[in-house]
């Protein structure tokens, strides 16, 4: 873009827009096209919705800042997400400027509805632009819809526009560009019954509670229309004074019966209904019927198949299989690729450095831990691309659609099932994709037993310990399958136990609520498609990634200080370990973990494994000397045959049967991955919740180890 | 008779639904009110949830809150 002042932050001068609209109305592919590259992704302080926040040009070069906020159907917010919407259009969040002023996009499909936000809106009394989106697609439905007409009637510029062609947006950067912009002639009949009681809470929300006249409204209105006044006041409390008049007027209401919520949201459909008639030419007999609509006929077709009970379910199959292979089996050429590329990178400046501490720390630390970041860009990447796909397609409200009842099962929603299936690649792409469940407590479940689901390091840990396990290679391959089958069944039955357990106690609430649009079938937008994985590549790089970096550097600073004595020359390299404060937390965390059958080597091993789970194996390696050979299977035979070999210090062999499978089960249930923990952390703004995850799946871990160990020395295994 | 219980494919205006309860405000505010005909679409390959048309989209909810949602009675052969 060829505008002044390129900084990604505008001068504090630049007015503030937020730009709002409905889920699924194209509001993401508009501010993408304003905004270009020059768009930042945070958090809300203190909750866990995103703030996408850029910098766009009007049509004669004023820079100005853009906030997108959440999509929201209504400002009587129900979820997070919505609540930010709201609150930041009352101008309640002290982190975030009130917007000067308001673009509100609307999908012309689907007008009356789109309009009902922009209804409350409107009641802010600021100055607002109307985007119609999506005329192309109203126009093949044979919807006319007359923007000049709209705009008369609300008093505001309304711009009809095609954001996915780029179509309009010229239109909406002159709008942009004006300097007078009107504020909405808006006058809609509040219901006469309500009227007094708005006009009384307004009255008081300005006086006690120091809201500007038109807020005030505005709230007056979000009060009587949700009957939960503590959600609308959201982070400001109501004045006592001001509740007591609501109370009051509810008490009444109930005594004559009067719905006001329902009264409020049918007169404002009413007015909309009106603006709707002049404004919408319908096709066919113009008539509102709900059951002949031309914009639903493809949809529909594609709809009998998709859902249907039994091709439903082998598309959903083989969709889900699809990605899953991408994530478990494509991204693994990349990772090679990263692997080679972080060795090719570490051999090079290994030669520049002298051997040493800072050499050591710079290969083995710092190298180390960049290279352990973005080996899960491939999946991240991948993952992202599908889901995507799916959401701009379409198919994602379809695919929570079918497997609503299943998930629903253990509390969860349909939407959780793709994080859970992604987590069983890795658990740090998967608890990222939680993002799309809207329910609050409900993505906090996926998020806590997500990393439950057997990832894909655990797998050589798995083999390495069936290997070890099975006393000769003859046994059945069937054994060894069946091992490792009963391994991913136990974290998958944990996953949905935890998620049950969690949903009836500590995330317990309204039961969750499945209202959920089913879009019409779109084609895919690839840009956003990109966008949208670039996004996340960044937003993990950047905030999981920094955390991740600096617990690989304080790992690989336990696994190698402090030095054993300089006399020790020579020695075999499981004494450095030993002597490391890894090795002496091996030692220390001995006593708890040896009536899971651990010794202190074991525990080395299980500390290392916060580094990744699979290193383990290299743990092994190091400390039972086991000699590294080019030949990855020899190196795999020969580490099975030193675990084989190993013994106790009273000559007992360490890695019997029941310690093998004590050992799997641990793995199964522990929380033993920095990564996922960042990951958490950045997801859930907060240690809180990964140090809950941390405690809870390593004690479940424990016990479930414990009582397969005992119970198996009482068996007399 | 309630939503829930409506055939595949038919419609019917809706009556009312209870005014309190957090599924019911939304509902409204997406568009269900008194008066509003809705069509059945589909159901879900397991039975739940349903897919309604109201308003000129789609929009599924489960059944427990369908079967609050009481149908104004129909003359029946109304199309």
């Amino acid at each position: 873009m060829s505008a002044p002042a390129p900084s990604p932050a505008a001068p504090r001068s630049a007015p503030v827009y937020a730009l709002v609209g409905n889920p699924n109305c194209g509001k993401s592919t508009l501010f993408n096209a304003l905004t270009g590259l020059k768009q930042k992704v945070g958090n809300y302080p203190g909750v866990t919705v995103e703030r996408k926040v850029g910098t766009a040009y009007t049509q004669h070069g004023q820079p100005l800042t853009l906030i997108d906020l959440p999509g929201a159907y209504s400002l009587a917010a129900r979820s997070p997400d919505e609540a930010v919407t709201r609150d930041v259009l009352l101008g309640r969040r002290a982190d975030t400027p009130t917007p000067d002023r308001i673009i509100c996009i609307a999908d012309a499909t689907n007008l009356e509805r789109n309009l009902y936000l922009v209804h409350q809106i409107l009641d802010l009394g600021r100055p607002v632009i109307l985007v119609l989106n999506m005329m192309d697609l109203a126009a093949q439905a044979g919807l006319t819809v007359r923007a000049d007409q709209l705009s008369r009637e609300l008093g505001i510029p309304v711009i009809p526009c095609e954001a996915a062609h780029g179509k309009g947006l010229i239109e909406l950067k002159l709008a942009l560009s004006r300097p007078d912009l009107p504020l909405p002639r808006h006058a809609w009949d509040i219901p006469a019954a309500l009227a007094p009681a708005v006009a009384e809470l307004q009255a008081s929300l300005s006086a006690q509670d120091g809201k500007g006249p038109l807020v005030a409204r505005a709230e007056a209105l979000l009060l009587l229309t949700d009957p939960d006044p503590v959600r609308v006041a959201g982070s400001t409390p109501l004045s006592a004074a001001t509740a007591r008049i609501l109370d009051s007027w509810k008490q009444r209401w109930a005594g004559d019966g009067t719905d006001c919520s329902g009264t409020l949201v049918a007169a404002r459909y009413d007015a909309i209904g009106r603006l709707a008639r002049e404004t919408i030419v319908m096709p066919a007999a113009g008539a509102r019927t709900t059951d002949a609509d031309a914009t639903l006929v493809l949809s529909d077709r594609i709809d009998a198949v998709v859902t249907h009970p039994v091709w439903g379910w082998l598309i959903f199959a083989s969709i889900m299989a699809t990605m899953f292979l991408g994530i478990f089996t494509l991204a693994g050429i990349p990772m090679g690729w990263i692997e080679s590329l972080m060795t090719w990178l570490g051999d090079h400046v290994s030669a520049l450095i002298p051997p040493g501490d800072f050499h050591d720390l710079v290969i083995d630390g710092a190298l180390a831990g960049v290279g352990g970041v973005i080996i899960f860009l491939p999946q991240i990447l991948i993952l992202f691309f599908f889901i995507g796909l799916l959401e701009s397609t379409g198919y994602m409200a379809r695919a929570a659609f079918i497997m609503d009842r299943v998930m629903s099962r253990v509390g969860l929603n349909g939407k959780s099932f793709i994080p859970l299936l992604s987590s069983y690649a890795c658990a740090i792409p998967g608890i990222m994709s939680a993002r799309t469940i809207e329910e609050p407590k409900d993505r906090l479940a996926t998020i806590l037993v997500a990393p439950f689901m057997s990832c894909s390091a655990r797998l050589p840990v798995y083999l390495l310990l069936i290997a070890a396990l099975v006393s000769s290679n003859e046994v059945p391959l069937g054994t060894q399958v069946g091992l490792m089958l009963l391994m991913y069944f136990l974290g998958t039955a944990g996953a949905f136990a935890f998620a049950w357990l969690f949903k009836k106690t500590l995330l317990r609430g309204a039961p969750p609520l499945m209202i959920m649009e089913l879009p019409p079938y779109r084609l895919p937008r690839l840009r956003d498609v990109a966008w949208q994985m670039w996004e996340r590549a960044a937003v993990f790089v950047k905030r999981a990634g920094t955390v991740i970096l600096a617990l690989s550097i304080v790992l690989w600073f336990l696994a190698n200080f402090p030095k054993p004595p300089a006399a020790a020359e020579g020695e075999p390299p499981v004494d450095a370990l030993a002597h490391s404060y890894a090795g002496r937390a091996g030692h220390a965390i001995e006593p708890l973990i040896a009536p899971l059958g651990f010794d202190w080597r074991i525990g080395i091993g299980l500390i290392q494994s916060f580094a990744a789970r699979e290193v383990f194996n290299s743990s092994m390696g190091v400390i039972f000397a086991v000699e590294e050979s080019d030949d990855e299977a020899a190196s795999q035979a020969h580490l099975r045959d030193a675990l084989r070999t190993s013994v106790r210090p009273d000559g007992t062999p360490l890695f019997t049967p029941l310690v093998c499978l004590s050992l799997m089960v641990f793995y199964v249930f522990a929380m033993q991955c920095i990564s996922t923990i960042a990951v958490v952390k950045r997801e859930t703004a907060g240690w809180k919740w990964p140090l809950f995850q941390l405690v809870y799946m390593t004690g479940t871990a424990w016990v479930a180890s414990f009582v397969l160990y005992q119970a198996g020395r009482a068996l007399g295994f | 008779m309630n939503l829930a219980q409506l055939p595949v494919g038919a419609s019917a205006a809706i009556q009312a639904y209870p005014q309190a309860g957090p599924a019911f405000t939304r509902l409204r505010e997406m568009g269900l009110l008194p008066g509003t005909r809705v069509t059945l679409v589909r159901v879900a390959p397991l039975g739940d949830p349903i897919e309604i048309q109201v308003r000129g989209y789609r929009l599924s909810l489960r059944k427990s809150e369908a079967s609050q949602v009481e149908l104004a009675p129909e003359p029946p052969a109304a199309k």
